[in-house]
């Protein structure tokens, strides 16, 4: 292709190819801190490529496809270009990883525990984990924690941020203008700007560490706090996994190991303030 | 041409000794893109491979098992439904494959599953097969129409619950194509397995994949299903001697010669099997013919970032797999309502 980017984020290599020079250059500036992966065998292949045949030139249009692709995904304007580039990056580990258990949720860690939150789109997690990612914590990933089948240990794939509307004013109040993507506006879940982890996370992105509490949080509610049983959060982990399934035994043991081992908990949180106070709280007591 | 080096590499796994990390790249996105990753782990999977590309040697290992696991469990499931039918149901493809423990079938992906039924046991079939769970795809009342009318099979239906499709053959080519194989013939020499299900015999496999491939397919997954003739061939050459003869037959048999006849040719070329050549009883050389050539061109049309080349060759390969179809009338009036409903070939 004409454009392309080989990029190495946690246990995955990722070579992207693009019909466009815009994604890929901003990409490269994004991903600048991470260690050079030019020259190695890629684990996924990303393209970028136009919808249709005049696509590439008239209201480009780009569809996200690669090794492994979804056939009916919607195609997305050029101006989305690195929403596209991250969302190709996501569905090849979604879709093809299988060397851990991939939770769809975010992660932090300190002294070598992990808090993993997991919920639905727009419960905050990800906000949740870029705050704490800059006030003490070490950000694991906002998108997938990597469970080791083996170990039990959580695993980091810490990709870009992407930060979703409200979220965008929170962080841009928190860190420099160098570490934040183009805004883009009008995609299919609002606003998303992006942001580039801390120094410590691209450099630990390696590093594994021990989970310790699993939280639920819910964002826009009066504060609460209600236990989560071994069912419910086996339950709801399960849907929250993208190879679950496809792992078969391996998977259901990793995971029974893992609600069995680790204390959880739903919170409820009206503003981000409120949940980082409450979650140093629930650590305190339970990890 | 990344499509090249995937046939080399499953021809000769000591091939892949030396490739640098822009053809490992090249060919894992060929395997991948052709379905046949799986496949080609298979073969290396005994070789010192560079440490970037053993985990995924590893990882298609694994999801050729469980895909492999699937897909028995889903034809115990089809055997479950249509027991108490008394009707022989004759396993196709890779299922097949995997059943009867085939080279065909090691690393291979499967897709859906494939039975094959006598024609008149069709509405029981269909009615036991709804009853355990399984519901139509394609509300279309055309495509439907279409199917039960002129298709070897009728329109697949999806599980439930599963989400696995089947697709139910009562013969092995569109009802409109000019060859007319004896789909009854191939149900009486079909041979059983343990469970009571029955895969074809090793002539009419063979005669299947290349009908599949050459007289009825656009040649989307050709190198794939080349791939299957070939091993096919090798195990049941190395079993049988003058299996080629006794395939010669039964492709003539079912008016197979000429796909059959090609797709050992292009197999020969692409993929080294070993084929023997007669002068009698029947005369059969496995040179070229010039005509193949566009047939190696479109098998191997595919780049080092697993995208498919050569868009209009490729038409012209669709164009054809219609034209074998269906007599020119039939097919000027399939392809206007098609195209009245908006469909574009893929």
């Amino acid at each position: 292709m004409t454009h392309s980017l080989t990029l190495n984020i946690g246990p995955a290599t990722f070579r992207i190819g693009s019909a466009w020079s815009q994604p890929i250059a901003q990409l490269a500036r994004l991903y600048a801190a991470y260690p050079d992966a030019s020259g190695r065998v890629a684990d996924f292949t990303v393209r970028l490529e136009p919808a249709a045949f005049l696509r590439r030139w008239v209201r480009s249009s780009i569809f996200i496809t690669g090794d492994h692709g979804l056939a009916d995904a919607a195609p997305m304007s050029l101006a989305h270009g690195l929403l596209a580039a991250e969302m190709g990056m996501n569905l090849q580990m979604a879709l093809g990883w299988r060397r851990h258990l991939l939770l769809h949720a975010s992660s932090v860690e300190k002294d070598g525990r992990v808090l993993v939150m997991t919920g639905e789109s727009g419960s905050g997690k990800s906000t949740l984990a870029a705050m704490l990612g800059e006030r003490g914590w070490r950000l694991m990933g906002d998108e997938f924690a990597l469970l080791d089948m083996e170990t039990g240990q959580i695993f980091p794939f810490p990709r870009l941020v992407s930060l979703k509307n409200s979220a965008i004013a929170v962080m841009e109040a928190e860190v420099d203008a160098p570490r934040m993507g183009p805004m883009m506006q009008g995609t299919a879940k609002g606003d998303i700007r992006h942001l580039v982890p801390r120094a410590d996370a691209v450099a630990r992105m390696g590093e594994g560490g021990a989970p310790a509490l699993l939280l639920f949080p819910r964002f826009g509610h009066d504060r609460a706090v209600r236990p989560v049983g071994q069912g419910e959060a086996f339950m709801r982990l399960t849907q929250a996994s993208t190879n679950y399934v496809a792992l078969g035994e391996r998977g259901f043991d990793a995971l029974t190991r893992f609600v069995g081992d680790v204390p959880a908990r739903a919170i409820d949180f009206p503003c981000g303030e409120a949940a980082i106070a409450l979650v140093e709280q629930l650590w305190e007591e339970l990890a | 041409m990344s499509a090249r080096l995937l046939v080399c590499a499953l021809r000769d796994p000591t091939s892949v000794e030396g490739l640098d990390a822009a053809q490992w790249n090249s060919l894992i996105a060929a395997a991948r893109g052709e379905r046949l990753i799986g496949t080609l782990a298979v073969r290396m999977a005994d070789r010192a491979l560079p440490d970037a590309v053993q985990p995924i040697v590893t990882d298609a290992l694994d999801e050729a098992a469980r895909e492999a696991k699937q897909a028995l469990w889903e034809a115990d499931r089809a055997r479950a439904a249509l027991k108490d039918l008394d009707v022989p149901v004759v396993l196709l493809k890779g299922t097949a494959y995997a059943a009867a423990d085939l080279r065909a079938g090691q690393g291979r992906f499967i897709g859906d599953l494939d039975i094959l039924v006598p024609r008149e046991s069709l509405d029981a079939v269909e009615a036991a097969l709804f009853a355990a769970g399984w519901e139509w795809v394609k509300p279309d009342p055309y495509d439907d129409a279409y199917y039960r009318q002129w298709m070897h099979e009728l329109p697949p239906m999806i599980h439930k619950t599963r989400d696995r499709m089947i697709d139910v053959h009562h013969t092995i080519l569109p009802l409109t194509a000019r060859q007319t194989p004896d789909a009854a013939a191939l149900i009486t020499d079909a041979v059983p397995l343990p469970d009571g299900l029955l895969i074809l015999s090793p002539e009419h496999m063979v005669c299947h994949a290349a009908a599949h491939m050459l007289a009825d397919g656009d040649l989307a997954g050709g190198l794939r299903n080349l791939w299957d003739i070939h091993s096919l061939c090798c195990e049941f050459g190395a079993a049988q001697e003058d299996f080629y003869i006794s395939l010669f037959e039964e492709a003539a048999y079912h008016g197979l010669l000429v796909p059959v006849w090609r797709a050992l040719r292009l197999a020969y070329h692409l993929y080294g099997t070993p084929v023997k050549a007669y002068s009698s009883p029947i005369t059969v050389d496995y040179r070229l013919k010039q005509c193949d050539r566009l047939f190696i061109v479109r098998l191997l049309a595919r780049d080092g970032w697993g995208r498919e080349t050569h868009k209009l060759l490729r038409f012209a390969f669709f164009v054809r797999s219609h034209w074998l179809r269906m007599p020119p009338a039939m097919l000027a009036r399939h392809l206007f309502t098609k195209w009245r409903k908006g469909h574009r070939p893929a």
